[in-house]
C-alpha cells in the first residue's frame, strides 16, 4: 500500500500533548496512505485515543502538524475543518449513537448539513437505505439504539460513519466488548466496506485476530512514541520481545 | 493553615466557575444569532419543555391558589379585611408567589432534565460524534436548549398564575360566598401594568438562569456516571439560587421604574 511517490492523506508530525504532568504523546509520527488499512497498536493509556482525537480536532495537541489530505487542521478555521470532517467517518468504541433517535434519525443527523458534499446524493432516505444495507441491519431503521444489541449498535455507528461517504474511516477499538463471533462479523464487514467504498483506515485496536486480518501495516505506540512499524508477519516475528509481546493472544 | 488553602482554592474554584459560565454565555449569544439556526430543535424543546411541563405547573399553580387562599382567609376576616382577599390574593400570585414557585418546578423539572441528558451524552461520547460529523453540537444542544426555556417559562408562569387565581375563586366562591364574576372583577381592579409587566419580564430572565445552568453543568460533565448525577443535581442547586439572586435584583430594579 505505501508508496514512495505517494502522497499520504492523512500525515501526523512531531506530536506532542500533555494533561498536566502527564505527557501522553511525546513526538508522535504517523503517514496513512490511499486505500491503507493502518493499525495503531499499544498498550492501554498509551494515547492511542488522545491520538485519533487530535486527528478529528476534538482535542488540540500541544505542538506538532496533523494534515489530512494537505490540509493542516491544526491552523484551520471552524468552518473549513467542519467540512473536511465530512471526509472522516468515526467510529466511537461505544458506538455513540444518540439514544434519543431512531436509527434513521440518528444516520440522517450527518446529512442535514452537508447532503450537498456527497458526490452521487439521491435522497436522503435513499442515501441511509443504501448505508444500513451495507452493514446488513436495514430492518433496524425504525428502532431505537436501546433496543439493539452491542454488535448492532457497533454495525448501526458503522453505518453512520459512512453516510457521508468520507474518504478516510478511524475505528476506535472496533471490536472491544464485543463477543469473538460478533468481532469478526465486525472485522469482515471493514473489510467489505474498504473495498466497496475505497477508503483508508486507521485502526486502533488490541485485538489481534482483527490486526492480522485487516492490517496492511501497523504501528506500535510506546510511552508517547512510535516504537516500531512494520507489517504483521514482521512485527509478530520480531526479535524484540516488547514488540511480540503485542502480539500474543 | 491546611483549611485556609483549601478555602482559597474553593473560592477560586467558584469564581473560575462563574468566569466560565459568562464565557458559556457570552458563546451562547455568539451562536444565536449566527446562521445556520437549528428552527426544528428549537420547536421539539419547546414542546417538550413547554407542554410536558404544563400539566406540572397547573396543578401546582391550583394547589398554590387554594392553599394561600385558605391560609389567608382566617387573618384577613379577622382584621376585618375580607374583602381585600381577591386583590391581596392576586397581586402576591402575579407579582412574586407565582414567578417564584413556578420557576423553582422547572428548575427542578427542566433543569435537571437538561443536566443528565447533556451530561450522559458527554459521557457516552454522542456529543462528539456530533462535533466529528461536522454540526456545532453547542449550536444543536444548547443554543435551542435555552432559548426554549426562555420562551417557554413566561407562558408556562401565565398559565400556572391564571390556576392559581381560579383555585382562589374556589375557595372565595365556596367559604366567602363570593361570586366567580366579583372575584374576578376585583382581580382585575386591583392588578396593573406595574404589576404584570416587571413579573412577566423577570420569569424570561429566570428562564434563561435555568437553561444556561442547565447546559452549562450537562456539556461540561466529566467523571462518568457520577459526574451524569452532579451535573442533574448541581444544576437544580445553582439554578435555585440564581432564581433567588434574580428576583431580588428584579424587584429592586422593577422598584426604580415601578412606584410599588
Amino acid at each position: 500500500m505505501k508508496k514512495e511517490n505517494q502522497t499520504p492523506v492523512l500525515e501526523l508530525k512531531d506530536i506532542h500533548k500533555s494533561f498536566g504532568e502527564n505527557h501522553v504523546l511525546k513526538g508522535f509520527n504517523l503517514q496513512l496512505f490511499k486505500g491503507e488499512n493502518l493499525v495503531i497498536m499499544g498498550k492501554s493509556g498509551s494515547g492511542k485515543s488522545v491520538m485519533v482525537k487530535c486527528i478529528v480536532g476534538l482535542i488540540q495537541p500541544d505542538s506538532g502538524s496533523i494534515t489530512i489530505n494537505g490540509h493542516d487542521i491544526i491552523t484551520m478555521g471552524q468552518r473549513e475543518l467542519d467540512f473536511l470532517r465530512t471526509q472522516i467517518g468515526f467510529l466511537f468504541q461505544g458506538s455513540a449513537l444518540y439514544d434519543s433517535m431512531t436509527v434513521r434519525e440518528n444516520l440522517e443527523f450527518p446529512l442535514r448539513r452537508h447532503k450537498d458534499k456527497i458526490e452521487d446524493f439521491k435522497s436522503t432516505e435513499q442515501s441511509v437505505q443504501d448505508a444500513l444495507k451495507s452493514v446488513g441491519l436495514l430492518h433496524t431503521i425504525d428502532l431505537m439504539p436501546s433496543e439493539l444489541s452491542g454488535g448492532m449498535q457497533r454495525r448501526v455507528a458503522l453505518a453512520r460513519a459512512l453516510i457521508l461517504k468520507p474518504k478516510i474511516i478511524m475505528y476506535d477499538e472496533p471490536t472491544t466488548g464485543l463477543d469473538p463471533i460478533t468481532a469478526n462479523e465486525i472485522i469482515q464487514l471493514m473489510r467489505s466496506i474498504q473495498k466497496e467504498y475505497n477508503t483508508s483506515s486507521l485502526i486502533i485496536t488490541h485485538d489481534v485476530d482483527c490486526v492480522r486480518v485487516i492490517s496492511n501495516r501497523i504501528i506500535l505506540l510506546v510511552d508517547g512514541i512510535n516504537y516500531a512499524e512494520g507489517t504483521y508477519d514482521e512485527l509478530s516475528n520480531s526479535s524484540d520481545p516488547q514488540t511480540r509481546a503485542f502480539f500474543k493472544n | 493553615m491546611k483549611k485556609e488553602n483549601s478555602l482559597i482554592t474553593r473560592t477560586k474554584l467558584f469564581f473560575a466557575e462563574i468566569g466560565d459560565m459568562t464565557l458559556f454565555a457570552g458563546r451562547f449569544f455568539r451562536e444565536l444569532f449566527s446562521p445556520p439556526f437549528e428552527f426544528r430543535e428549537l420547536i421539539r424543546q419547546c414542546y417538550n419543555m413547554g407542554i410536558r411541563s404544563l400539566f406540572l405547573v397547573m396543578v401546582t399553580g391550583f394547589i398554590l391558589g387554594l392553599v394561600f387562599t385558605l391560609q389567608s382567609r382566617p387573618t384577613l376576616t379577622d382584621l376585618g379585611a375580607a374583602s381585600w382577599m381577591p386583590s391581596m390574593i392576586s397581586i402576591s400570585i402575579v407579582r412574586e408567589i407565582g414567578p417564584v414557585i413556578i420557576a423553582l418546578i422547572c428548575a427542578g423539572r427542566i433543569g435537571s432534565g437538561i443536566g443528565a441528558e447533556l451530561g450522559s451524552m458527554r459521557v457516552t461520547e454522542q456529543i462528539d460524534a456530533m462535533e466529528v460529523s461536522g454540526t456545532n453540537p453547542f449550536k444543536y444542544l444548547v443554543v435551542t436548549r435555552i432559548l426554549a426555556v426562555t420562551l417557554m417559562l413566561p407562558l408556562l408562569v401565565i398559565a400556572g398564575d391564571t390556576v392559581a387565581l381560579f383555585g382562589s375563586a374556589i375557595i372565595e366562591n365556596l367559604k366567602g360566598d363570593v361570586s366567580y364574576t366579583l372575584y374576578f372583577n376585583k382581580v382585575f381592579d386591583a392588578l396593573s401594568f406595574s404589576d404584570v409587566l416587571p413579573a412577566t419580564v423577570k420569569t424570561v430572565f429566570f428562564g434563561f438562569a435555568i437553561g444556561l445552568v442547565g447546559t452549562y453543568k450537562g456539556y461540561n460533565c466529566s467523571k462518568g456516571t457520577v459526574g451524569v448525577g452532579e451535573a442533574s443535581n448541581s444544576a437544580v442547586v445553582y439554578s435555585s439560587m440564581l432564581l433567588f439572586i434574580i428576583d431580588f435584583i428584579a424587584v429592586f430594579v422593577s422598584d426604580i421604574f415601578f412606584e410599588v
